[in-house]
């Protein structure tokens, strides 16, 4: 049986206006204004110094979101040898690695390129949406450590390079056809990166406390 | 901004969380952020007996990653068995340099330099030697970023399998080799994520 745990009291809360270096816990007061920091000693980014509008980042997972449809909906890649055809969607790939007695990579595939990506605009935008309202999203605090812990495992760009790859190796067994889909996760990918950049917790967070409770 | 002294938030009995950066007064073994909820310590707890144990665990199956087959090719003439290096010379041979190049640096280079650059952190952080932090500390940074670009040939591999079903002409296969290099990734990944990098920077084992 696990102890029970200490939530720690507030008044014992550490001095206000301090930060911590993530990197290697350097003890730093906040500087009164808002500006570009990094962490003296270890050149961390703590501080981006830019307070983009919450309004932009939700457009952008809107569209992020509507982007992610059409490039699991459409075929990524098509093949043209003498008249026999195939094309594949992402899910497609994951599926035939499933069926082949592959289904750890499949697995693999279906996490890092689809699953991940999708949670992340998911959340942000059930996240974002209330907060520009005035509210607050019930289980945000859960919420803002699940995209903590899973974004390092969405592997969109990298799955891109992977389809330029396999198109090289095709092009000399049969014609290859680019689809709707590879275009898609282009543009998915700028405006994940787009969508990430902006994303900052410590802001969220500022946020979240102005607002009210919802009921 | 010029910090107040050069002492670690620990030092001073204030803890970081991950979660949501907020600062904490240390606590025990079971000490939650009081805004977020999520557990904080001083350091990651075990941090160098997990990576190490997902190090390891990486650099076993690296072996049967490169030498196993990671994609069969059935054709007319009989079954093509490649593995990741000979991927990259039939690339190299078919003219297109550029794409060999990109993915024998992903696919090879990439996953045995993160690995030995992985236990080069672990052995000196083991050794409590506060050498080179920053040095190594940006090292830490490079292994965090190229992380998941080691990816590229099980997603090559997941294309070539899903298109190339033609019966009459040929059919690709993944390989035992694939789920080694997926396994490969995987647990170098997870074990730059449970280093952690404030360790560099200890003089003193940090208290419980």
């Amino acid at each position: 049986m696990t102890p029970p745990r200490t939530t720690l009291p507030g008044d014992a809360a550490p001095p206000a206006g301090m930060i911590a270096c993530h990197d290697c816990d350097l003890l730093l007061v906040r500087p009164a204004h808002t500006a570009r920091l990094c962490c003296p000693r270890c050149e961390a980014r703590l501080d981006s110094g830019s307070r983009h509008s919450p309004e932009a980042s939700l457009a952008l997972v809107v569209a992020g979101l509507i982007v992610l449809c059409i490039a699991n909906l459409y075929p990524v890649v098509g093949l043209d040898a003498n008249g026999v055809r195939s094309a594949t969607t992402l899910v497609g790939c994951a599926t035939t690695l499933m069926h082949q007695d592959m289904t750890l990579i499949g697995l693999l595939v279906l996490f890092t390129a689809i699953a991940v990506p999708t949670f992340e605009l998911c959340t942000q935008l059930y996240l974002l949406l209330p907060l520009n309202l005035g509210y607050r999203p019930p289980g945000f605090a859960l919420l803002m450590r699940l995209i903590r812990t899973v974004h390092p495992w969405g592997m969109v760009e990298v799955f891109l390079l992977g389809t330029l790859v396999a198109l090289v190796k095709l092009a000399h067994l049969a014609r290859v056809e680019p689809g709707i889909g590879l275009w898609s996760f282009f543009a998915l990918i700028l405006l994940m990166a787009a969508n990430a950049s902006r994303f900052d917790p410590v802001l969220l967070w500022e946020r979240y406390a102005a607002c009210r409770p919802l009921r | 901004m010029p910090p107040v002294t050069m002492i670690s938030a620990a030092s001073r009995g204030i803890w970081l969380c991950h979660g949501c950066g907020q600062l904490c007064r240390a606590g025990g073994s079971h000490a939650v952020c009081p805004r977020c909820g999520a557990p904080v310590h001083a350091r990651k707890p075990a941090s160098l007996v997990k990576s190490w144990a997902y190090l390891i665990a990486a650099m076993l199956l690296y072996l049967p990653a490169n030498l196993m087959p990671i994609m069969l090719t059935e054709t007319l003439t009989g079954t093509q068995r490649d593995t990741i290096l000979s991927g990259v010379v039939y690339l190299w041979g078919s003219g297109s340099w550029p794409l060999a190049l990109v993915v024998f640096v992903a696919s090879v280079l990439v996953p045995l330099l993160k690995m030995l650059a992985m236990a080069f952190l672990l052995a000196t952080t083991s050794r409590q030697h506060r050498w080179a932090p920053l040095q190594r500390t940006r090292l830490y940074r490079v292994l965090e970023t190229i992380g998941p670009w080691s990816m590229l040939d099980i997603y090559v591999v997941a294309l070539l399998v899903a298109l190339v079903q033609l019966k009459s002409l040929a059919t690709i296969h993944a390989g035992p080799g694939a789920v080694a290099f997926g396994a490969v990734v995987v647990l170098t990944m997870l074990s730059a994520m449970k280093l952690d990098p404030r360790l560099f920077w200890d003089t003193e084992p940090p208290k419980p």
